[in-house]
């Protein structure tokens, strides 16, 4: 596992996500209220751009008519068949035992800590006094 | 050909009433009277019109009369020739089409209490479905409740193309009370007619209502589906009747690919279409439209994926087979047993119930 520093906090502020291309797989960073996710961006059913699609809510019913609508805003809904990706975990609502799409851990590291290493800097000068989005691949 | 076994249930029998006034000693006073001063005819349904191919075999057909009306000849033609231990008596008389709800209920009483004195009380074989005046929820529950009293009733009768889709909320009263009773709910080929009986409109030819039988099944399993009623009544069973069964892979496949689309819209279905009708659909075996080669029809038994989705039927005097060719060729041993006797004994909670309250 490699850890890769994305960007500086500042240039993902919640409600962005950013794409980038990782050793040839393209990945996608979201905050989301601060939190920070990413998903390979493709598609398990058949290969789509995954990430490009809208963040919705989960909904839930164990009575007809009666929707419990939660987890607001971590459902990513692939833009191709709008099949629903949990973004925590890569799970899919229509077959999760079939199908998940591949989920990374992501997290936000002091630069002091980055210029350390190991890391994987890829363009991004890093500097002590700024915090950096890290993923693990 | 494929032999039945002995002690099987015919799960589609049709007892023709000859006339409506035969019902007349089943209503009271006043529907009498409204019946015979008004000078109405008989309730002849354009689904089976009384000439048509469809509603009789050539060899069912008696020299006068309304094929199935004669309960001898459905005994030697039915009962006796494919020796089943039980038969399901599913009345198609045009009761559906009649549109005044007080009517439809007091034509739909006299249909059950005749089915019960004129044909299970003289065959100890026979078993009976309820119909009932679909306009109003009310009043066909009350007859669900009175009906089933007597054990020998074991479903409630319903038609693909009645006044609503199937789903829609307001009908669930009526699921529930079939749940409750230990019911299954049947879903027959026919029509009101009070929509068309197509989905593109009014067609001109008796083959357009029949064919449409196939696709009104598929958009009636959408709606009971996606509206959630096995969310609600999970032990619940429903029988598609003379349905038809080849078109079910594909329409499922269909079905399944758009659900998983748009989830969303109907969180209550939680599982894949395709699981849920394995747990409470059922399908009569009459009519099969596939070819006679056994390796299709088995191709198509994988891809059901299931072998107990399919209940026995002769459909009754329908015209759907020639001589003994009840069974298609090529069905295993163990497919027939579950055809003829396991499915239809665990789809019929209450086919037995007689039997053992009885010494």
């Amino acid at each position: 596992m490699v850890r890769h520093v994305i960007a500086p906090v500042d240039e993902l502020p919640p409600g962005t996500r950013k794409f980038l291309e990782i050793d040839g797989r393209p990945i996608a960073i979201f905050n989301i209220k601060g939190e920070f996710f990413g998903l390979l961006n493709r598609c398990p059913h058949q290969g789509a751009a995954l990430c490009e699609g809208p963040l919705i809510g989960l909904a839930q019913s164990s009575n007809p008519g009666e929707i419990e609508y939660t987890k607001l805003g971590e459902i990513i809904r692939c833009p191709w068949h709008g099949w629903e990706f949990d973004i925590r975990t890569g799970q899919s609502y229509c077959d999760p035992k079939r199908f998940r799409a591949r989920a990374y851990p992501v997290n936000v590291e002091p630069g002091a800590a980055v210029v350390k290493g190991p890391y994987v800097a890829e363009t991004i000068a890093v500097t002590v006094e700024s915090d950096y989005v890290v993923v693990d691949l | 050909m494929t032999s039945p076994l002995p002690g099987g249930v015919d799960c589609d029998l049709h007892p023709a009433v000859p006339h409506l006034t035969s019902l007349l000693p089943y209503m009271n006073e006043y529907w009498r009277d409204q019946v015979t001063t008004r000078g109405m005819t008989d309730l002849v349904s354009q689904s089976y019109p009384t000439n048509s191919p469809i509603s009789s075999r050539p060899d069912w057909r008696p020299a006068q009369g309304k094929p199935g009306a004669d309960i001898a000849d459905l005994q030697k033609q039915a009962l006796d020739r494919f020796g089943v231990a039980y038969g399901i008596c599913n009345p198609l008389y045009g009761v559906q089409m009649v549109f005044s709800e007080d009517m439809q209920d007091a034509f739909c009483r006299a249909l059950n209490d005749w089915l019960a004195k004129e044909w299970l009380d003289k065959d100890g074989r026979l078993r009976g479905s309820i119909v009932i005046p679909t306009q109003s929820v009310e009043k066909s529950v009350a007859e669900i409740e009175r009906c089933a009293k007597d054990k020998r009733f074991v479903q409630v009768l319903m038609l693909v193309m009645g006044d609503m889709p199937l789903g829609k909320r307001a009908y669930w009263p009526i699921y529930a009370a079939a749940e409750r009773l230990g019911l299954t709910v049947g879903v027959h080929a026919g029509s009101a007619y009070h929509n068309p009986p197509t989905s593109i409109g009014w067609g001109s030819y008796h083959i357009e209502d029949y064919v449409a039988q196939a696709t009104a099944f598929q958009t009636q399993l959408t709606s009971v589906i996606v509206e959630g009623v096995f969310a609600r009544h999970p032990k619940l069973k429903m029988v598609m009747l003379e349905s038809g069964f080849t078109w079910l892979p594909a329409y499922l496949w269909r079905l399944h690919k758009f659900w998983r689309g748009i989830r969303m819209e109907t969180p209550w279905v939680d599982r894949a279409p395709l699981e849920i009708v394995r747990s409470n659909i059922r399908f009569s075996l009459q009519p099969i439209d596939a070819p006679p080669d056994p390796a299709t029809l088995n191709r198509l038994f994988d891809h059901m994926q299931s072998d107990e989705l399919l209940l026995f039927s002769t459909d009754y005097p329908h015209w759907q087979f020639d001589g003994d060719e009840v069974l298609p060729p090529g069905l295993s041993p163990d497919l027939v047993r579950r055809i003829m006797i396991d499915n239809p004994l665990a789809t019929y909670g209450r086919l037995q119930a007689v039997k053992e309250t009885t010494p």
